[in-house]
């Protein structure tokens, strides 16, 4: 690829926490992914980019359960290490994971969409909002943390009669929903239907309840679009927070390139559903492929004329 | 006046075994969109499960130990009614989820004649009465034009419903399974991504709907004391239409539809020809649909542009 040697730590490649392998997704004649294969590092912060219908997206909805990916394999990490044995025995045995205690790997084309935040810990947010607008903004909250509630309810029974057990697990889960409401500030508009929040607040408030989750791996889906310079720059700083705090990896698809330069590790560029570039934000802004596909030029010797009179 | 405040009684009580059906329906529709046409005749197996556990169960203990005998019979009926309500889901719903949406309406029209002709052959054609069990109970009024009688059963029958009543609406506000029921209705997919089994979910509303069902058809049989294959049609039909004269998707809705129209009916039968009960019932529902187009409780479709 063009990552020059002399780069920083390339995480990516030393700790992968997801791999996307060989992936490909045709839609009939379509194939919106091509072959597509990346590594996201434990602990970056990753931008897919790309221009409009490069098939972000979708590679977002094969990571998520959304689609079923046509070819190729999707590995979540969780604990340092490739797990090379575990992985193998899994994808050989037939099993969607494979887990030792807090380590494990999960095979995600395999698994049905609930169980990837569930087990596999990966929680995404939408281009366009998907929130349940006729719930409170906490009870949004809330809904993400249904399955340790759901035990701790004795399933459902104890949420009724109001057991200590479920009242402290509820306890838990309303001090966590809190916490990502200060974090995003939106505490005071916590019992407001969160159809009735602006804009902005919606976004944030997705990320939020992807956030309730408990993910290790969070996916936000273009979480700067139609926000104005202030809230851009909050974004910036919550994205940075959930990485630097709660050691959550970010993958995200972002249009706004002030973004994507400003807090992202490590790039990866689509172009028609194949992969043209991927490495530091500083080796992908300088590559005239991504150049290229950016102004749309068809033919490479122009591109690297282009560049060359960007560096003059 | 004393045989008006009677009517109202016997109206309330009719009422609440319609409310308790109607949030079968009104629950299903809310999570998946679709009316489970199926739901009635689960009623009236309810109320088969429900006479025959009986005649057993009072043919073993003798008739000294009823209350026993009757609660025993009550969890009989709600699990079997469980197991048919999660069946139907699984038959009948889940493996057409996703295809077009009238699909799912046949398979489960296919799943209540099923029953309806099961019960029929199984059981015979006839009307299988049971005698009343629970008789007597107290005097409220007496005056020259007659008596307002509560009688235990009617009691039974509405405490019953305002403690379900009540354990259900906080099941649908407070606990985390109902959460995960409201985040489903609005969005499944959604839901999923949260870590929500919404096939689970789904099937748990279905078990919630029937175990109501089972109650009513447990009650029906001690109040009226007849029952037949059939009887799942006509009060399916009725607590339908309360779901959706309540406002379909509302809990509330469902309860106060089924009230409402406990009540149009039995004071249409005290005081007009009861041959007509039916048709009335109906073209009052008819015309507040009109003026009400989305209930009583039920929130207007919004389209957005």
């Amino acid at each position: 690829m063009t990552t020059p040697l002399n780069s920083p730590a390339q995480r990516w490649l030393d700790t992968p926490l997801l791999s996307v392998e060989h992936l490909t997704m045709r839609f009939g004649g379509i194939v919106a992914v091509d072959d597509l294969s990346f590594q996201v590092g434990r602990g970056d912060i990753t931008a897919l980019i790309g221009p409009n219908g490069a098939g972000k997206t979708t590679v977002f909805n094969c990571l998520t359960g959304f689609y079923k990916p046509s070819e190729g394999r999707i590995v979540m990490r969780h604990g340092p290490g490739p797990h090379d044995a575990a992985l193998a025995a899994a994808h050989s045995g037939g099993l969607r994971h494979s887990k030792d205690g807090d380590s494990g790997v999960f095979l995600l084309e395999r698994m049905p969409d609930f169980e990837i935040p569930r087990q596999a810990g990966v929680a995404r947010t939408f281009q366009n909002i998907r929130l349940f607008g006729g719930m409170t903004v906490l009870e949004n909250l809330l809904v993400a943390q249904h399955n340790g509630l759901m035990v701790a309810s004795g399933y459902t029974l104890g949420g009724i009669l109001g057991l200590p057990g479920y009242r402290r697990a509820e306890k838990k889960a309303i001090d966590r929903a809190v916490y990502w409401l200060e974090q995003t500030a939106l505490l005071d508009r916590a019992d407001d239907p969160a159809g009735d929040l602006s804009y902005g607040a919606q976004r944030r408030l997705e990320i939020a309840r992807a956030m309730c989750t408990g993910p290790k791996l969070l996916c936000l889906d273009e979480p700067a679009a139609g926000l104005n310079p202030r809230e851009s720059a909050e974004l910036n700083r919550l994205i940075r927070t959930i990485r630097d705090e709660h050691g959550t990896s970010v993958l995200l698809i972002e249009h706004d390139m002030g973004v994507v330069m400003e807090i992202s590790d490590h790039v990866v560029v689509l172009d028609y559903g194949v992969k043209i570039a991927d490495g530091s934000a500083e080796t992908v802004r300088n590559d005239p492929k991504v150049i290229a596909a950016y102004l749309g030029v068809e033919d490479e010797a122009e591109a690297e004329d282009i560049v060359e009179g960007v560096a003059s | 006046m004393e045989y008006f405040i009677q009517q109202l009684i016997n109206g309330l009580t009719l009422g609440s075994i319609y409310g308790l059906i109607a949030i079968g329906y009104t629950m299903v529709y809310g999570i998946i969109g679709m009316i489970n046409f199926a739901h009635g005749d689960v009623f009236m197996i309810g109320s088969f499960i429900a006479l025959t556990a009986f005649l057993l169960l009072t043919s073993l203990f003798g008739p000294a130990f009823l209350p026993v005998v009757l609660v025993l019979v009550l969890i009989i009926t709600m699990l079997f009614c469980v197991a048919w309500g999660w069946s139907i889901e699984k038959i009948a719903y889940r493996p057409l989820r996703g295809s077009f949406r009238l699909a799912p309406l046949i398979t489960a029209i296919g799943i209540s004649i099923v029953l309806q002709n099961f019960v029929q052959i199984s059981q015979g054609a006839r009307v299988k009465p049971l005698p009343p069990q629970i008789q007597g109970g107290v005097t409220l009024m007496e005056g020259a034009t007659g008596v307002v009688q509560l009688s235990w059963m009617h009691m039974i029958i509405i405490a019953t419903t305002v403690v379900l009543m009540t354990g259900f609406s906080l099941l649908i506000s407070r606990t985390s399974l109902g959460r995960a029921q409201r985040a489903c209705e609005q969005d499944r997919k959604m839901a999923a991504l949260l870590g929500i089994d919404v096939d689970r979910t789904i099937s748990l509303t279905f078990v919630m709907g029937a175990a109501l069902a089972a109650v009513a058809g447990f009650m029906f049989l001690l109040r009226y004391g007849v029952i037949d294959f059939y009887i799942g049609f006509l009060a399916g039909i009725k607590a339908f239409t309360a779901a959706v004269l309540g406002g379909i998707g509302s809990l509330p809705g469902a309860m106060l539809g089924g009230l409402l129209i406990g009540l149009i009916e039995t004071f249409w039968s005290g005081y007009f020809p009861i041959e007509y009960k039916d048709v009335a019932t109906f073209s009052i529902l008819v015309v507040l649909l009109i003026f009400l187009p989305s209930g009583l409780l039920g929130k207007p479709e919004v389209e957005k542009v």
